[in-house]
């Protein structure tokens, strides 16, 4: 090697373009490793994940070294980074991939007309939908969003605008605290709280909601709050220096500015709870019949059923474990609906800037 | 106004999935149910029956329930039934603690002290245990090539008690003379869940094998470490994953997986709803029940052929006077068609479970008559 | 609520609004609302930790049918390393992924397609704890099972490896593998969202002084974003810890306190504990349970203080922007 250290060192003040990889080199030396990892695996026993593992660490010492003799120690290092953030991309998309996948291929078959018109009221063996259970997620979770996205935005607006002394210390405190409350303690929380009005033994939609609430008022505080604190300040003394009053200023300036983030947020929170099986197990309860009433009488709800589904499949099995993945695909569907809803809402409202 | 433009853009994708629910919503057989029922005419026996029947308990029962509740439903058109499959505590305490759950399903009879309590819930004549439900738990394991496994009430307790490691150990083979055993480790899985399953597994093996097993019977497996998994479906894929596993399950879940056939006296009998129905006959009701409660107490050590004794038998738990007249006749008619040949024959089918026998019911029924209403 | 020692605070966050101006009673109401909206947040937790308090104290005590005659602590300090080590491990894998994943959406991967890639890893916040249960107990337990089978012959010097392997591959690094992809989208989402928020100019005037793409991520976006991060972590913590359903369906419980990772006796965690005994509880059993969610709780928001209090040193360096 003709690298001295002194020289290495030295580099630290040359400009990063000392020389250029050519654009092809990257996808070459990435390529280069797989064939290298596929021969040497081939060797000892193959195996795609010992290919992956290989090639991995081929490229990336491969780009590095590669890099650091042509363009110098700086550019290497960031080659090194952009190599192994790719790599972290495609190693935590595998898993998120094959569960996408998994779903879809399960759930597909069994994706039919019956799955949304029917509920299980007296159905055995095969047939039946999701019908109850779709509606029950829609209105608990529906109803649960109306009562937290207001209370955690407004809370959100109140830590990062108005906020100061004990009770913003207080409330910044709290919502740390709700986040770690366990889903399942949501749940039995709601059993008590109705309990005392409806008797022992209670099950309610609207008790779902309300622990839903719970899960889900700390997560859109957090997210909004870190959203609201990224507004620059400029922003805010730039329409104050107009005159216009600070409550004008939150709901013309900061609130469309970081809209796209809180909505973002909100989405997210109600991805969240939705998909949550305990509390509503112990509190919205079990039925096979429509129930369109959340103030009474037992909801079925989607990951209730998929549970169910899963954990009681009855017979034949194969019905019951069908149903439970379609189950599950229709809840992935129905969050890409208000996620999709989210997105436009979002672009639609967020001022033009970038 | 951003923050009510920013409310509009909630309740739009509330909106959304609103009109969702909308579509999805063909509203033709939906029932609004109110805990507690309501029935529209006077109640009596034949009398159209309406409004919703509340029962918690036992996940065991699951399958039944659903064939008797579409049975019952399908009599009676304004009535909906609700079992919550949440486990077998949790449908006693839940019965017990008052009027929104009309019956409990239990794999275990009520004890001494719940039967104070019954007395508060259900007025002096407190509560009683109408067994409904037998099934047979099957041992199930996946070892490749092996199809007919055999075992003695002290080798399995042996192998659950991780004194026998392996497939080819010397007591295994006593039992399966001529078949090829293999060295594979054996990984017993249980549940690592409070079950009735477990309770009468356990039940069974600290009768059937005292030499060997030196646990009592619990609902929570009583020895630590293992391998360990949650619910019937759990045991089952575990067992199903794992070369040399062993485990136990309900015998309609046990799918591909085999079955061993378990000695009973000096002969092997692998389990069947027959089978399991004939350890009923040599049964005796247990100290506790007393007047028309029926908790039984199974003969772990039958004799004779073709008996299974490794059995569930699950109860519903009912008032013996049901103050509020709807909700006591909705429970008594629906006990009544639980407990006829129909009922039964529809569980047998759903549930694989064994269908009681003519003997057995009509002592069942003297008690579901017995409930008193109004 | 006075703007008037508004004006005293140097805290720019909470920068001075003009003092004279018409609308002040709009002002009023709407910091009236905001308030109002906060003091529900404390009334809410009033209720929740009333109840959990209430209901658990029977339980504190212990030496009952569930805790097995043990005295409560004894009983709930395996159940609580259970769920520390379970969650520490799904944090120490999804932490670092996640900042990679929303570095590559947010800086690396052309913005056509990073927008799709966002969309998608949002998606998979939705799917429900139970099918990734399902998809932890079967399909990565399974292809787990070689690498534990190797570790425990090749690695059991290290007391993580010690084995006996795991025949099924539910173990407790299973479960940690499962808990760190499930709280990878909702940490993603956050950090994606919170680097994209990074001012243009500050990325612009690290690229004109000539620092590579990496160095203008360290330089900029990485001091930029770290409340967010930390924020993200806390509710990815906030999510592991307080995960029922998939730990439930994955995890071979049985075991005591363990440092071994791949056998198939593991410590349950405490929320999987109270979903397998809850449903057969009774009386004093009950109490025992909700105790033990009561412990979580505290150990939950001891984390979230300890994170507020490093983030609250930082501030200077982190929020702060202009």
């Amino acid at each position: 090697m003709s690298l001295q250290p002194a020289t290495r060192e030295g580099w630290r003040n040359v400009p990063a373009s000392r020389g250029v990889l050519s654009r092809s080199t990257a996808p070459a030396v990435l390529a280069g490793s797989l064939v290298a990892g596929a021969v040497v695996m081939s060797i000892v026993g193959f195996n795609w994940y010992g290919v992956a593992l290989l090639a991995f660490a081929l490229n990336l010492v491969g780009i590095y070294t590669l890099s650091r003799r042509v363009e110098g120690s700086r550019k290497a290092k960031d080659r090194l980074v952009t190599a192994v953030i790719s790599s972290s991309f495609v190693l935590a998309v595998v898993p998120l991939v094959s569960l996408l996948v998994t779903v879809v291929a399960n759930g597909w078959h069994r994706l039919d007309i019956e799955l949304f018109s029917s509920d299980m009221r007296n159905v055995l063996g095969p047939g039946g939908g999701i019908k109850h259970a779709l509606i029950g997620t829609l209105l608990i979770t529906a109803v649960a969003a109306l009562m937290s996205v207001p209370i955690g935005v407004l809370t959100a607006i109140y830590l990062v605008e108005y906020g100061r002394g004990r009770l913003s210390k207080l409330v910044t405190f709290l919502v740390d605290v709700m986040t770690g409350i366990p889903s399942i303690v949501a749940g039995l929380f709601a059993v008590a709280l109705f309990s005392i009005f409806l008797g022992l033994g209670v099950r309610i939609g609207f008790g779902g909601s309300v622990a839903l609430s719970v899960l889900m008022i700390p997560i859109v505080v957090r997210s909004t709050e870190e959203m609201l604190r990224l507004v620059p300040h400029e922003l805010r003394e730039a329409s104050y220096a107009l005159g216009v009053p600070k409550w004008r200023t939150v709901v013309k300036v900061v609130l469309p500015t970081s809209v796209a983030g809180i909505v973002t947020g909100i989405t997210l929170a109600i991805a969240r709870v939705v998909g949550e099986t305990a509390p509503l197990l112990v509190i919205a309860g079990f039925t096979q019949s429509t129930n369109t009433n959340i103030f009474s009488g037992r909801m079925m709800t989607l990951p209730v059923f998929v549970f169910n589904s899963f954990t009681q499949p009855g017979s034949p099995r194969s019905e019951g474990i069908d149903r439970a993945w379609s189950a599950a695909l229709a809840l992935i569907a129905v969050v890409m609906l208000l996620n999709l809803a989210a997105r436009l809402i979002s672009r639609y409202f967020s001022p033009k800037t970038r | 106004m951003t923050i009510s433009t920013l409310r509009r853009a909630s309740s739009a994708a509330v909106v959304l999935t609103l009109a969702l629910a909308a579509s999805a919503c063909s509203s033709n057989s939906s029932t609004t149910s109110a805990a507690g029922g309501a029935s529209t005419t006077p109640a009596g026996s034949g009398a159209a029956i309406s409004g919703e029947l509340a029962g918690v308990g036992s996940s065991a029962q699951t399958s039944a329930m659903k064939a008797w509740a579409a049975g019952f439903q399908t009599a009676h058109s304004g009535v909906t039934v609700n079992y919550d499959p949440q486990g077998s505590g949790a449908g006693r305490a839940a019965f017990l603690a008052g009027g929104n759950v009309a019956f409990a399903g239990s794999d275990s009879a009520m004890s001494a002290a719940e039967q104070t309590t019954a007395k508060t819930r259900c007025g002096a004549e407190g509560a009683i245990d109408v067994p409904v439900y037998l099934s047979a738990i099957a041992v199930v394991y996946k070892l490749d090539g092996v199809t007919d496994l055999k075992l003695s009430p002290d080798t399995l307790a042996k192998i659950f008690d991780g004194k026998i490691t392996t497939w080819n150990d010397a007591a295994i083979a006593a039992d399966n003379a001529g078949v090829t055993l293999p060295a594979t480790k054996i990984t017993p899985v249980v549940r690592s869940d409070k079950s009735g399953t477990t309770a009468n597994f356990t039940d069974y093996l600290s009768k059937a094998a005292p030499s060997s097993w030196s646990y009592p019977a619990a609902d929570v497996w009583p020895i630590k470490g293992g391998e360990q998994a949650s619910g019937t479906s759990g045991i089952i894929s575990s067992v199903s994953q794992a070369a040399g596993a062993i485990g136990y399950a309900d015998l309609s879940q046990a799918g591909d997986l085999g079955v061993a056939s378990i000695k009973v006296g000096s002969a092997f009998v692998k389990p069947s709803a027959d089978a399991a129905a004939k350890v009923l006959e040599q049964s005796t009701k247990a100290a506790t029940a007393t007047g028309n409660d029926l908790a039984f107490s199974i003969n772990r050590t039958p004799t004779g052929d073709g008996v299974y004794p490794i059995v569930l038998l699950s109860y519903h738990i009912v008032c013996q006077h049901y103050t509020d007249a709807k909700v006591g006749q909705l429970v008594k008619d629906f006990e009544a068609y639980v407990i006829s040949a129909d009922g039964q024959a529809a569980a047998a089918t759903q549930a694989k479970s064994a269908p009681l026998s003519a003997a057995f019911l009509t002592q069942v029924k003297t008690a579901v008559d017995s409930i008193k209403v109004g | 609520m006075t703007t008037n020692s508004v004006m005293r605070v140097p805290d720019p966050a909470r920068a001075a609004a003009p003092d004279r101006l018409p609308s002040r009673r709009g002002d009023r109401i709407f910091a009236g609302t905001a308030r109002t909206a906060a003091i529900t947040i404390v009334v809410i937790l009033a209720g929740v930790s009333l109840f959990l308090f209430v209901t658990s104290l029977p339980g504190l005590s212990g030496h009952n049918e569930m805790t097995q005659g043990k005295s409560f602590a004894a009983w709930v300090a395996p159940l609580l390393f259970g769920t520390v080590l379970a969650s520490t491990l799904a944090l120490l894998i999804a932490v670092p992924l996640a900042i990679a994943v929303a570095l590559f959406i947010s800086h690396y991967a052309p913005r056509r397609v990073a927008s799709g890639l966002g969309y998608v890893i949002d998606l998979l916040a939705a799917v429900p704890s139970v099918v990734f249960g399902l998809w932890g107990s079967t399909w990565l337990a399974t292809q787990l099972k070689p690498v534990y089978a190797w570790l425990a012959t090749h690695a059991s010097f290290i007391p993580f490896f010690k084995g006996p392997a795991s025949a099924t591959g539910r173990t407790m690094f299973t479960v940690g593998v499962v808990l760190a992809v499930m709280i990878l989208p909702i940490m993603t989402a956050i950090c994606r969202e919170v680097f994209l928020q990074t001012p243009r100019l500050h990325e612009e005037a690290a690229l004109a002084l000539g620092a590579t793409r990496w160095e203008m991520i360290r330089m900029t976006v990485l001091p930029y974003g770290r409340s967010g991060i930390v924020s993200a972590a806390m509710l990815g913590l906030g999510r592991a810890l307080g995960e029922t359903m998939a730990v439930t369906l994955v995890l071979s419980v049985g075991g005591g306190i363990s440092f071994n990772l791949i056998s198939p006796s593991n410590p349950a965690t405490i929320p999987a504990n109270i979903a397998l005994n809850y449903p057969d509880a009774t009386g004093v059993g009950v109490n025992t349970l909700i105790a033990s969610g009561l412990v979580l709780f505290v150990l939950t928001f001891a984390v979230n203080a300890a994170a507020r209090a490093v983030l609250a040193r930082r501030k200077d360096f982190a929020g702060a922007n202009g």
